[in-house]
């Protein structure tokens, strides 16, 4: 039996004003039964557009290429019935703002019970029950009366609990978490970050954890992907990605990071910024910030290939890194 | 672990302020109280420049209701004047109409002879009975085509659904008015000219004024259907232009609800779509869309004056316009003050409405 989600060279393109816009270029993936992964890399870099792609939430004609099989159907072919199906019952998602995300003039309890209820056929009271469940799994207090309360009567972690809550709701195997503490302060990212691995350790459910903070990474995912420009640039077991990198991408992002506690470690930002879909650089796309490149970087992508047990990296010098720790 | 939230307050999770119970017991009163004040401000800043605009325009009440003859004759001219205080100065005369306000005369119309209330009381029914069937009618189709052009945002029905809104707002609608006419009236001969009634049908007893539904309170149902009839046309004319203005604000209002991410978690949770746009979409997309609707409303309860004339519809705009032409103040001190208070009323309704839909700005 294979991966629960099994993405391979996922490839898509958007409508642009001078013709499709790629996004995402060759994208593999991989996401076990109950396995936390990370997903990793700066903002546009096509982290949420995988998760969109995912659910089948891209805009209107967005071209799609490759394949992504969710507990072994192809999602990229699934009709509006199909997707209906998958959503909600089989892939949830979280997303990064909670206040954004929740409807703010339906109740709580509405907003837990009415996908219930489509997936899982259950009547008015038995999704008030499971409702009321789901709220004290989440620890929000007193769930009897925070189902007749509205998304702005919580705070903005209460809110983020109540969007997991609600995304748990249909039972789904696969959890798309896109940067869902982003939005929150860090004493509350903690607490999410707990709950979502202690539903990992409880219920089986996987989790594909979105974010640009590299610490949060370490804390929570057994494996990780970055990426960089639409591409996964290197993956691996998390703790060894964050030790010691094989891309010089991965190795920036970690000095550029703020170094818990520690002070007078200067701060290494990377130079320049992440090119915009439509004008990647050829070669690598990383090639123009990098601070080992090379001449061969600038005419040929550099190819994902095997960087030890589990992991993979697309560089083809592979210089020694060093990682700042 | 980490459990920061729960050591707050459990109270504190569903209530917007926790902290010392609010000094007041009834916000909804003290609220409606602060709007009837503010209301009575505003109707006595109504009188104020209505009195003072038929003072500064041109024209005398004299010249304007007085035959030739009359005007001739310096004692019927001074008849006139002594009879409706217009030989007094004109701030006395301000204060003797307030007077006559307070205690609910709102005086005589030189016009039509009768008092203005009695006048109102006519001609007000007769505009509701447009105004009301034409905003329910338009609220439906607006919020419908609204919405579809929302959702099939740039394809072929948005441009068809947007160049017919542009299309009805554009079109004049008296001249409107006189193509329904031809084409039902004189060309097929489906509906009747104009007017409340057919002749030969006596108006019914007087309820709420609007003949439709006196007719129907009275068992009259003949007299309801002619009543209705002569509905259609008017009701139709009335309707293009206002789903035509809703239809813009619902589209608009709308597609920015469907950028937002409470609409894609919607359909992330496996929703029909059909549930997505009914509940999700529908309830936010309509908080903007009040307003209009309510300015549309009051608009068309204030009376629309050349509608009413070519369906020869005995309407508030008529009453409005002949007393202008008259300069008949009283009359036109009457119908202003009602169109002020139908604002206030609309507006009202409107804020009301608002914490009805959206539960962030209901009085705490």
């Amino acid at each position: 039996m294979g991966a629960l989600l099994d993405i391979d060279r996922l490839a898509v393109a958007l409508p642009g004003p001078r013709g499709p816009l790629p996004i995402l270029h060759d994208v593999s993936l991989t996401v076990g039964e109950g396995e936390l992964v990370g997903i990793a890399g700066e903002s546009g870099c096509g982290k949420s557009m995988t998760a969109q792609t995912l659910l089948g939430l891209l805009p209107p004609g967005a071209k799609v290429t490759g394949s992504a099989r969710f507990d072994g159907t192809e999602l990229l072919t699934l009709d509006r019935k199909g997707w209906q199906k998958v959503r909600g019952a089989g892939i949830a998602m979280v997303f990064q703002d909670p206040t954004a995300a929740l409807h703010p003039m339906l109740t709580v309890g509405r907003q837990l019970t009415e996908h219930m209820r489509v997936h899982l056929g259950v009547d008015r009271k038995a999704a008030r029950r499971r409702a009321v469940d789901l709220l004290d799994q989440v620890r929000i207090p007193d769930p009897e009366r925070a189902l007749e309360a509205y998304p702005h009567q919580f705070s903005g972690g209460m809110r983020q609990r109540v969007a997991i809550a609600s995304a748990l709701a249909a039972q789904p195997r696969l959890l798309i978490a896109d940067e869902p503490t982003t939005a929150l302060d860090v004493t509350v990212q903690a607490g999410i970050l707990a709950l979502l691995d202690r539903l990992r350790r409880d219920t089986g459910l996987a989790v594909a954890f979105i974010t640009h903070d590299l610490g949060v990474l370490s804390a929570l995912t057994a494996r990780s992907y970055v990426f960089y420009a639409g591409r996964v640039v290197e993956s691996g077991p998390t703790g060894q990605l964050l030790t010691k990198p094989e891309h010089p991408y991965t190795a920036a992002l970690l000095g550029a990071r703020p170094h818990g506690g520690q002070t007078g470690v200067a701060l290494t930002p990377i130079p320049g910024s992440p090119p915009a879909p439509g004008e990647l650089p050829p070669g690598c796309a990383f090639s123009p910030r990098c601070a080992h490149v090379r001449d061969e970087c600038r005419t040929a992508v550099p190819p994902l290939h095997p960087a030890g047990p589990g992991r993979a990296a697309a560089c083809v010098i592979r210089p020694e890194l060093e990682v700042a720790a | 672990m980490t459990e920061v939230s729960t050591k707050q307050d459990p109270g504190a999770a569903v209530t917007a302020a926790p902290g010392p119970r609010p000094r007041r017991r009834r916000p909804m009163l003290t609220y409606l109280a602060k709007r009837l004040v503010i209301t009575v401000g505003l109707l006595l800043g109504v009188t104020v420049l209505t009195f003072g605009l038929v003072q500064v325009v041109p024209g005398d009440p004299v010249t304007a209701n007085l035959s030739d003859q009359a005007l001739n004759d310096p004692a019927a001219v001074a008849a006139f004047r002594a009879k409706w205080g217009l030989d007094q100065p004109v701030h006395l005369q301000y204060l003797h109409y307030l007077g006559n306000l307070l205690t609910g005369d709102l005086g005589i119309s030189q016009q039509t002879g009768r008092s203005v209330a009695e006048d109102l009381l006519q001609y007000v029914p007769a505009t509701m009975e447009l105004a009301i069937p034409t905003m329910l009618l338009a609220l439906l189709l607006g919020t419908g085509i609204g919405m579809l052009a929302a959702v099939r945002n740039g394809r072929l029905t948005d441009q068809v659904i947007r160049v017919g809104a542009l299309l009805g707002l554009s079109t004049p609608p008296f001249w409107l008015s006189l193509v329904v006419l031809y084409l039902f009236f004189f060309q097929l001969g489906l509906s009747p000219s104009g007017g409340r009634l057919s002749p030969g049908f006596t108006p019914p007893d007087t309820v709420t004024g609007m003949y439709t539904v006196d007719a129907a309170l009275a068992g009259q149902w003949d007299l309801a259907w002619d009543a209705a009839q002569h509905l259609v046309l008017p009701v139709l004319v009335l309707t293009c232009l206002t789903v035509a203005i809703l239809v813009r604000f619902v589209r608009s209002s709308m597609l920015e609800v469907l950028q937002q991410d409470y609409i894609k978690a919607a359909y992330a949770k496996g929703l029909p779509t059909g549930l997505v746009l009914r509940r999700h979409l529908l309830r936010a997309g309509l908080v903007p869309v009040i307003t209009v609707s309510g300015l549309a409303f009051a608009s068309l309860l204030s009376g629309t004056v050349l509608v009413e004339n070519i369906f020869g519809w005995p309407g508030l705009g008529q009453y409005a316009y002949r007393s202008a032409s008259a300069l008949d103040l009283p009359a036109i001190l009457g119908a202003s003050l009602f169109v002020a208070l139908v604002y206030t009323l609309v507006n009202l309704t409107v804020d009301l409405l608002y914490g009805l839909i959206d539960p962030r700005i209901r009085i705490q």
